[in-house]
């Protein structure tokens, strides 16, 4: 009697969780993310047409002015507190552009700026950012030196 | 029509990574500063062994937009640093990153400056 109103129990509380638990929710977060995403990418994409075309850049310079131009853009959506309402729409597909890396720098240089232009805005902007470039420089090095000796050996 | 296709690749493919993210953000409850250095250290990975260079041979420019593709920048610029010796190989990841590291920086503090902080609520 006691075990199977136990599995009731079980049933109707696995039944309850699963009425609650955000299920369509996280489905509808994996396409907002995918089309936001996929939106910032395209928006990368017309930027460098048009530099193409009008400036007739090319090659390495044509990319670093296109993500220039993105991480300009993220910033200042940041700034003007636009970023955060995409960041709460669509999670990862805001996060993961280089816009999102933009963000990352702005927002919390701009929330600690009561503490100072130095100490506030100029040492809180790496809070995120910082590791970042802690990880991307050393594993270039780390990368760099592997194929130095490898070119060496071989 | 060829343009559409590479807005098409462009759109799918950026699309594929952030839902990737977003797998991780609701499988895992990583916070997003976590997000974007496991991103950079994929790409930059899969560079390593020359790998991500198929992503970007398909997608296009779109690849590289992603903050993946800022590791996968760093890498490659390491690599072809290495080409021409020891201090190439250490300074060639930061060379081919200094554009936009240096606009983050210089715009991420312009920014701050001029904007205040909105209230929370919306």
């Amino acid at each position: 009697m006691q075990g199977n109103e136990n599995i009731n129990f079980n049933k109707n509380y696995i039944d309850y969780i699963s009425s609650i638990a955000p299920k369509t929710k996280e489905t509808r977060s994996l396409l907002r993310a995918f089309w936001v995403g996929g939106t910032i990418c395209c928006i990368g994409q017309f930027i460098r047409f048009a530099f193409e075309t009008w400036l007739g850049l090319s090659g390495d310079e044509l990319a670093a002015y296109v993500s220039v131009v993105l991480i300009f853009l993220g910033g200042l959506l940041t700034g003007l507190g636009v970023y955060d309402r995409i960041g709460k729409y669509a999670g990862g597909g805001s996060i993961v552009p280089i816009t999102g890396f933009a963000n990352s720098v702005v927002s919390p240089a701009m929330e600690f700026k009561s503490e100072g232009f130095i100490y506030g805005t100029a040492s809180k902007m790496f809070i995120i950012a910082g590791p970042i470039i802690v990880f991307g420089v050393a594993s270039s090095v780390l990368i760099g030196l592997s194929y130095y000796i490898y070119f060496l050996v071989v | 029509m060829e343009l559409f296709l590479t807005f098409l690749k462009a759109f799918a493919v950026g699309g594929a990574i952030c839902t990737i993210a977003q797998l991780l953000i609701n499988y895992t409850k990583i916070t997003s500063g976590k997000i974007l250095v496991t991103f950079l250290l994929a790409g930059a990975l899969l560079q390593a062994f020359g790998l991500y260079q198929y992503v970007v041979d398909f997608a296009g420019a779109a690849a590289t937009f992603p903050i993946s593709g800022f590791g996968y920048l760093l890498a490659k610029g390491a690599i072809e640093g290495a080409k021409e010796g020891l201090f190439g190989a250490i300074t060639g990841g930061i060379t081919a990153a200094g554009a936009g590291i240096t606009a983050a920086i210089t715009f991420g503090y312009l920014f701050a400056v001029i904007f205040k902080v909105r209230s929370k609520k919306n």
